[in-house]
């Protein structure tokens, strides 16, 4: 199986108020398909982590692979756009322009990647809305569908450019355990028959345990 | 690697979705722009009003004969007092004629120079005024009419009669309007004048002028170059004065400083004649341009500040767009066409708004003795005011639009994200 996603000795300081060493040593991989979960109490760097991983966050020393290609050190404007169109992000809130139609949202990405037209975008944008069973909501204002909607259509959007990898940060924090059920499901779904990389950090433990696997951490390192 | 449309149409969403707080932005554009075009064309319009009631009439370079004191008298002539110290009491003017030596040449020379719109002969005289018994001192002056008119925008004070009827007329004369008053005289009538000498020659009304300055007005009139030549009985290359206009007025000091030397005569320029009239008109210019400019910087701050809340606004949406993959560029684009649009809207309104006031300012009735010909209140719509304004508005709101649209660019999605 192919590594999507690689880290190796990753250390990440804090430098204000006072210095301290986050994560130390960070090393682990993804694999293509795999369902992922990061455990761990609060103010133990799995968030942190995460958004190294997701190259929003370059601070930090050792380095970062993503499809095998070291992508450390990169300029931001490079880094963009791998985040456009291998990284898919859902957040714990759904973090949707609420200006605009759901459909619009789940459009932008692709948009912004221009390697489709946007007839076909709209097409793609329409697929992955019918696959997570939110297409009647296409043409609603993205501020006026409800909080399960919501994260359902961030997911969709997450997956418009065909991502490497989905990330998630407490997916399923804000949400009934209906809705939460519904957004594994989702991943689970996606993992299987898409055969997509998934990697969320949750506190639900539930959750977590019916993962592929779970990385257990504690002080900025990784137990398991 | 911009992609222009889908950045655009985030911009336009923006502005759209917050119609009220955009328009508020835009209006303060065109009120800014709109105040700046309407104050600066009155502005200038009633500076030229002013000006051109001094210019109008004022030759660039005046040319005479100065009756003055000779600087080389007898006693220094004598070279043993070379080295003294001379008094001499009791000075005279030196003995010489009004008319200019050779002036038909000299007007001839200067006609040929391609910096001169015009030479044009004078004769000046001294006359009175018969009313009766009474006698008003007054001044006459021939001149050739229709170049006058051509130069001097004569026509303009004209008020009764036209240049034509002076012109054609060898016994007509051109009376102030003051004078006319006084002795209630009008077109038609016939009014006696003497001489210093004494001769009197009577002389038909034609035309009537008022030039807005009450001291001439009752002072001077005018008449044929050779009918005022043949009441003081002087040959026709008797002329007293030349004037000269220019085709640009700032050149008039050096031609005056060459005039004097080539042909030893007085030649004064407008500028010193007119001195203090120069410094009025640079005070009021300063106070136009340092008004335009307060307008167009409060118009200015005015942007920065809702754009500024807009971007506080729109914290989530630009963590949202970093997360997805959009650059700190593509954000700072965003947000400063945000700013651009909203400088153009809000500028063609308010090139709008200006020409509208501007127009309307055009049409109130102004009327004043000093301008016989202004009817209403005086504007000057010069298109470089409105290119100005046009470029004010553009720049103002992309530096209002650029230093939020910096800190758009700058921010961290990570810190916005996380802490929710």
């Amino acid at each position: 199986m192919n590594t999507v996603l690689e880290t190796k000795n990753i250390n990440k300081y804090f430098r204000k108020p006072v210095l301290y060493h986050v994560l130390k040593d960070i090393n682990f991989q993804i694999k293509t398909g795999e369902f992922a979960s990061i455990m761990g109490k609060s103010g133990c760097g799995k968030s942190t982590l995460l958004y190294i991983l997701s190259t929003m966050d370059t601070d930090y020393e050792g380095e970062l692979l993503l499809n095998n290609q070291l992508i450390t050190g990169q300029d931001r404007n490079h880094l963009s756009y791998l985040r456009n169109k291998h990284i898919g992000f859902v957040f714990q809130f759904h973090f949707l322009l609420s200006e605009f139609t759901v459909l619009e949202n789940v459009m932008l990405p692709a948009k912004k990647l221009a390697e489709k037209t946007s007839k076909e975008i709209e097409h793609d944008a329409f697929e992955k809305l019918k696959m997570l069973n939110i297409d009647h909501l296409a043409y609603k204002q993205a501020s006026r569908v409800s909080g399960g909607e919501k994260q359902r259509i961030a997911i969709a959007r997450a997956l418009i450019n065909n991502p490497s990898i989905i990330m998630g940060d407490e997916p399923t924090g804000n949400l009934d355990s209906y809705n939460s059920e519904n957004v594994f499901n989702i991943f689970k779904q996606l993992s299987a028959e898409h055969n997509l990389s998934l990697l969320v950090v949750t506190h639900d433990e539930d959750f977590a345990k019916r993962t592929d696997r779970i990385i257990t951490m504690e002080d900025g390192t990784i137990l398991a | 690697m911009t992609n222009w449309p889908v950045i655009l149409s985030i911009a336009k969403t923006h502005l759209l979705s917050k119609i009220k707080q955009t328009a508020t932005a835009a209006l303060g554009v065109t009120f800014g722009i709109g105040s700046y075009i309407t104050l600066v064309c009155f502005m200038t319009g009633l500076n030229t009003m002013l000006d051109d009631l001094i210019l109008n009439q004022t030759p660039h370079v005046h040319i005479y004969n100065e009756i003055e004191p000779s600087q080389n008298q007898p006693l220094s002539l004598l070279a043993d007092l070379k080295n003294n110290f001379s008094v001499i009491h009791s000075i005279k003017p030196k003995m010489s004629q009004k008319k200019i030596h050779n002036a038909i040449p000299i007007i001839n020379y200067l006609n040929k120079d391609i910096q001169v719109r015009g030479a044009i002969p004078e004769v000046k005289t001294q006359i009175f005024y018969i009313a009766g018994s009474i006698e008003l001192a007054g001044n006459l002056t021939g001149i050739n009419v229709m170049d006058e008119a051509r130069l001097f925008n004569f026509k303009n004070y004209i008020v009764e009669g036209t240049p034509e009827d002076l012109d054609t007329n060898d016994n007509g004369i051109l009376l102030g309007a003051g004078i006319a008053k006084k002795m209630s005289l009008s077109i038609g009538d016939r009014i006696q004048i003497s001489t210093i000498k004494g001769d009197i020659f009577r002389l038909k009304i034609v035309a009537i002028f008022q030039s807005g300055i009450a001291d001439i007005d009752a002072m001077q009139s005018f008449a044929n170059l050779k009918t005022v030549q043949r009441i003081l009985g002087e040959a026709e290359n008797y002329i007293t004065d030349i004037n000269v206009k220019l085709y640009d007025i700032a050149l008039a000091p050096s031609l005056s400083k060459k005039i004097e030397q080539q042909f030893h005569l007085t030649a004064i320029d407008i500028k010193t004649a007119n001195a203090q009239f120069e410094t009025g008109t640079t005070v009021r210019n300063l106070i136009t341009y340092a008004v335009s400019i307060t307008l167009l910087i409060v118009a200015g701050f005015g942007i920065y500040n809702i754009l500024n809340m807009l971007i506080y606004e729109k914290m989530n949406d630009i963590a949202i767009l970093k997360a997805t993959g959009f650059s700190g560029k593509d954000v700072q684009i965003i947000f400063m066409s945000q700013a651009m649009i909203i400088g153009f809207v809000g500028g063609v309104l308010g090139l709008l708004l200006g020409y509208g006031l501007v127009s309307f300012i055009d049409t109130i009735p102004f009327r004043t003795e000093s301008l016989p010909t202004v009817k209403t209140y005086p504007v000057n719509l010069d298109p470089m005011f409105f290119v100005i304004g046009f470029s004010f508005a553009i720049f103002s709101t992309f530096l209002a639009g650029y230093f939020p649209a910096r800190k758009a660019k700058k921010i961290d999605p990570v810190t916005i994200i996380r802490g929710q």
